[in-house]
C-alpha cells in the first residue's frame, strides 16, 4: 500500500503531461485541417530530399 | 433570417461602418490575410501538391497553403498579384477556383468558441481518465482509508474540472431560467451540481458511493455532443459566409475620365459606371453610352438576349454580353432591384424558421419528465425511509445522472456531422442546421429550367441545315467575335474539323453582329433586325450571304450533366417532379419532353412561382425547390427545403438551404437518400437512448444504482449512439 504514495502522484503527473500535450496541439492549430494533414503525410514531394 | 439580411447587404459590416472606414478596414485585413480562394474540387494528397506547387512557382507568390477540410487555399503574395491570375493558373491545372472575400471570412469570434469548447472537452477527458482509474480501484473493493483517499483525490480533480468544463451548461441554464424556460441545460446543470455536492458530502462522511466519475464523464460526453453540434453549425455558417463572399462586390467607376475599381458600397446614384462585356451589372441604371446585348436569364429565366442601347433601363444581376456599356446609376447596393427581392424572401423565410427540429421536439417533452422523475423519487424515498434525507438525495441524484440526456445530446449532432461530411464530399454545402431533416420529408421536387436543369450555356441546334461552304463562312465570322453565341458556334464548328473560309475585313458591330467580305460579297452574322430577317421564337443568330435572304442558326440550351438521371431517380423513388420556368413555352416544352416531366409551366413570374409552391404546400405537399435565378428566389425561400447550384445569383444561393458546388446535378438524388437515412438514424438513436433509460431508470428509482452502473449506462449508450451515427453510408 505504501506504493500508492508514489504511484498516485506518478499517474497524476502523466495524466497532466497528456493534458499539457493536448493543450499544446490545440494552441498549435493542429485541429484546423484534419483532412489536409492526413493527406499531407502521404505526399511524395519531399521523399527524395528534405524540404528546404 | 440574419443570414439573409447579412448577405443581401453584400457584407454585414457595411451596414455598421461608413464606406471609407470599411475600405480602410478591408484593405488592412486583406493585407494581413492575403488572397483566399475556394477550390471545391480539391481532394487527396495529389491536389495539395499540385495546387501548392503551381501557385508557389508563380513570381510574387510567397506562400500558398491548402486547407483540405475547408477546400480553400490561402495565398500570400505581392499586392500586384490579382486573384483572377491565380484562378486562371488553377483552372489550367484542372482545379476551378472562386475568389472569397477575405473580410467576410475573418470570423475570429466563432473560431474562438470552437477552440474554447475543444479545450474544455480535452480537460474533461483527461480528468475523466484519471478519475476513472481511481474509481476502478474503488469498484473492485477498496475500503476504508484507501477508499476515502481515492474519493478525496477524485474530488480534487473533479471539482475544478466541473467548474471549468461545465461552464457552457451553467451559463446557458442560467440564461434559460432567466427566460423562464426549462431547456436541456437545466437538468444537465442540476445533475452536475447535485452529483458533485452529494459526492463531496459523502466523501466528508466517509460514505461508500461517490459520483465524481459519473459527473465528469457526463460533462465529457455532453461537451462532445456540444462540440459536434458547434462543428456542424459552424460549417453551415461558414458555407453561408463563403457564398456571400463568392461575389466580390466591385464596380468600375468613371470619374473625371478615369476608370477606378471601387467597392460597391462607394457607388451612389448619379455615378457613371463602366460595364465591360462579360461582366455582371453591379447596379440598376440607364445606359448612356454603348451598344450591347444583355443576358437576363438569371433574373427572368429568358434565354433570348435582350438589346441594350442608350436609354435602355438595366437592372443589377444582368450580364452584359457584347459591347462595353456606360451606365448612369439610378440605384445601387441595398436599393437596387436585386436587393429589393430581400423583402419578399424575408417574409417567406420567417415561415420556414418555424420548423422545429426533431431534437427540439424531443427536448421539449423530455426535459420536464426528468425533473418530475427525480423529484418524485426524492419524495417517494423520503416517505419510504421515514425522512432519511441523505438516502433520498442520493437516489434523486442517481436518477438525474442516469436520465441525463447524454446519449440524447449526442443523438442528433453525431448523425448531422456524419451526414454533412458525406454531402460535403459529394459537393453539397448544407447551410441550415435543419435542412437535412426537411429534405428527408420531401415528396415533390420542383425544378427551374435555365441554369438549373440546363447549364445556361447555348449550343447550335440546326447546323445540319447548312452546307459545308456556309458553315466555313460561319466559322470564320464567329471566330471574330466574343459574343456567347459566336463562341458557341466557333467551338461547335472547331469540333467538325472545318477549315474556316477566307473572309477579309472582319468587323464586329457591338450589339448587332459580325460582318466581313468574302469573294467580294458582304457576309453578315448577327441579330435578325440587322440582317433584315424576322426574329425567331428561339434563340437564334442569322447568316446573310450577299443580298440573299438571311437564314437562322438556332440554339438550344445544353442540359446540365446528370439532369436526366436525376429526374429518373427521383421519379423512381416515388417523388412528384415538376418544372416551373420563366422562359417561353417552346423551349420549356421541349425540355420537359426530353426529361419526361409531365407537369410543366412556362412564362412564370417570380410571384407566380412562389404562389404555385404555396398552393402545393397547401395541398399538403413537402416541396423541394431547385433553382438558380432571381426569379426563383422567393420560390426557394417559400419551399419546404431548397437547393441552388453555386453558379446561381447570390440572392438565390442565400435563399436556399443547400448549395451544389459542382456542375453535375446528380448529387441531389444522393443528398435525398442520405437525408432519409440520417433521419432514420436520428430516430434510432432516440430509441436507443430511451431504451437505456427504460432499463436504468427503474434500477435508479428503487435505489440500486451505484456509481458503476451509472458510468456503464452512460458510456455504453453514448458509444452506441455515436457508432450508429457512423454507420451512415
Amino acid at each position: 500500500m505504501e506504493m500508492l504514495a508514489i504511484l498516485i502522484p506518478v499517474s497524476l503527473f502523466l495524466g497532466g503531461l497528456g493534458l499539457l500535450g493536448f493543450l499544446w496541439t490545440l494552441r498549435n492549430r493542429q485541429y484546423d485541417d484534419p483532412d489536409g494533414d492526413g493527406h499531407r503525410v502521404l505526399r511524395k514531394d519531399w521523399d527524395d530530399r528534405p524540404k528546404p | 433570417m440574419s443570414m439573409a439580411e447579412s448577405a443581401f447587404s453584400a457584407c454585414p459590416a457595411c451596414v455598421a461602418l461608413p464606406a471609407t472606414e470599411l475600405l480602410a478596414e478591408s484593405r488592412r485585413l486583406a493585407a494581413d490575410a492575403g488572397i483566399v480562394l475556394s477550390v471545391p474540387t480539391a481532394s487527396g494528397a495529389a491536389a495539395i501538391s499540385a495546387i501548392e506547387n503551381a501557385l508557389s512557382a508563380l513570381p510574387g507568390v510567397s506562400s500558398a497553403r491548402v486547407n483540405l477540410t475547408l477546400r480553400r487555399v490561402s495565398v500570400r503574395a505581392r499586392p500586384d498579384i490579382l486573384p483572377d491570375h491565380l484562378i486562371a493558373v488553377l483552372a489550367a491545372i484542372g482545379y476551378p477556383a472562386l475568389e472569397l472575400d477575405v473580410v467576410m471570412l475573418s470570423s475570429t469570434a466563432s473560431e474562438k468558441r470552437g477552440h474554447d469548447l475543444l479545450m474544455r472537452l480535452g480537460v474533461a477527458g483527461f480528468s475523466m481518465m484519471n478519475i476513472m482509474l481511481l474509481s476502478v480501484a474503488v469498484w473492485s473493493g477498496a475500503e476504508d482509508a484507501t477508499r476515502d483517499l481515492f474519493h478525496w483525490i477524485s474530488a480534487m480533480i473533479a471539482l475544478p474540472t466541473l467548474a471549468f468544463a461545465g461552464q457552457p451548461f451553467f451559463v446557458s441554464a442560467i440564461a434559460s431560467l432567466k427566460a423562464r424556460r426549462l431547456g436541456m441545460d437545466v437538468p444537465i446543470s442540476l445533475a452536475l451540481i447535485l452529483a458533485s455536492s452529494i459526492s463531496l458530502f459523502e466523501t466528508f462522511m466517509g460514505g461508500e458511493h461517490a459520483y465524481f466519475d459519473a459527473a465528469v464523464s457526463l460533462c465529457f460526453f455532453l461537451l462532445a455532443g456540444r462540440y459536434l453540434d458547434y462543428r456542424s453549425r459552424a460549417a453551415a455558417r461558414s458555407a453561408a459566409e463563403e457564398l456571400a463572399a463568392l461575389e466580390v462586390p466591385r464596380a468600375i467607376l468613371l470619374r473625371d475620365g478615369q476608370e477606378l475599381l471601387v467597392p460597391l458600397a462607394e457607388i451612389s446614384a448619379g455615378d457613371l459606371v463602366l460595364v465591360r462585356p462579360g461582366a455582371r451589372m453591379p447596379v440598376d441604371g440607364i445606359v448612356t453610352l454603348g451598344n450591347s446585348e444583355l443576358d437576363r436569364s438569371l433574373l427572368t429565366g429568358e434565354t433570348l438576349p435582350a438589346p441594350a442601347l442608350p436609354g435602355s433601363i438595366v437592372s443589377a444581376g444582368e450580364v452584359n454580353l457584347t459591347g462595353p456599356l456606360t451606365v448612369q446609376v439610378t440605384s445601387a447596393g441595398k436599393e437596387s432591384s436585386l436587393h429589393r427581392m430581400a423583402d419578399l424572401v424575408a417574409v417567406a423565410e420567417s415561415a420556414k424558421n418555424r420548423y422545429m427540429s426533431l431534437a427540439d421536439r424531443m427536448a421539449r417533452r423530455y426535459s420536464p419528465a426528468v425533473h418530475v422523475l427525480a423529484l418524485s423519487s426524492f419524495i417517494g424515498w423520503m416517505i419510504h425511509s421515514g425522512g432519511d434525507v441523505r438516502l433520498a438525495v442520493n437516489v434523486a441524484a442517481a436518477v438525474l445522472i442516469i436520465t441525463c440526456p447524454c446519449a440524447l445530446a449526442l443523438a442528433v449532432p453525431s448523425v448531422i456531422t456524419a451526414a454533412s461530411g458525406k454531402l460535403f464530399r459529394l459537393g453539397l454545402l448544407i447551410k441550415n442546421g435543419t435542412a437535412l431533416e426537411r429534405l428527408a420529408e420531401v415528396d415533390t421536387v420542383v425544378f427551374d429550367k435555365t441554369g438549373t436543369l440546363t447549364l445556361g450555356a447555348l449550343e447550335p441546334a440546326n447546323l445540319e441545315a447548312f452546307s459545308e461552304a456556309d458553315l466555313a463562312l460561319v466559322a470564320a465570322l464567329a471566330e471574330g467575335s466574343s459574343h456567347p453565341l459566336s463562341r458557341a458556334l466557333a467551338s461547335a464548328l472547331r469540333l467538325r474539323d472545318l477549315a474556316p473560309a477566307h473572309v477579309e475585313d472582319i468587323r464586329e458591330s457591338a450589339g448587332y453582329g459580325v460582318e466581313g467580305l468574302w469573294n467580294g460579297m458582304r457576309v453578315r452574322l448577327g441579330r435578325a433586325s440587322w440582317v433584315g430577317a424576322t426574329a425567331a421564337a428561339q434563340t437564334a443568330t442569322f447568316l446573310q450571304v450577299g443580298a440573299a435572304p438571311a437564314r437562322a442558326l438556332t440554339f438550344t440550351d445544353r442540359l446540365r450533366p446528370g439532369a436526366a438521371g436525376l429526374v429518373k431517380t427521383l421519379k423512381a423513388a416515388g417523388l412528384k417532379v415538376a418544372l416551373l420556368s420563366g422562359d417561353a413555352e417552346a423551349p420549356v416544352a421541349a425540355l420537359a419532353r426530353d426529361l419526361g416531366i409531365a407537369d410543366w409551366r412556362s412564362e412564370m413570374l417570380p410571384a407566380e412561382k412562389a404562389a404555385h409552391i404555396g398552393a402545393l404546400t397547401g395541398q399538403g405537399a413537402r416541396v423541394l425547390m431547385v433553382g438558380d435565378g432571381l426569379n426563383d428566389t422567393v420560390a426557394l425561400a417559400s419551399a419546404h427545403v431548397s437547393i441552388s447550384p453555386a453558379s446561381a445569383l447570390d440572392a438565390a444561393r442565400v435563399a436556399s438551404d443547400i448549395v451544389l458546388l459542382g456542375q453535375d446535378i446528380a448529387p441531389i438524388a444522393d443528398a435525398r437518400r442520405i437525408a432519409v437515412q440520417a433521419r432514420r438514424r436520428i430516430k434510432q438513436n432516440f430509441a436507443l437512448s430511451l431504451a437505456y433509460n427504460l432499463v436504468a431508470v427503474p434500477v435508479a428509482l428503487i435505489g440500486l444504482a451505484t456509481p458503476l452502473i451509472a458510468a456503464l449506462a452512460m458510456s455504453t449508450s453514448s458509444l452506441t449512439v455515436t457508432l450508429n451515427a457512423l454507420r451512415l453510408k
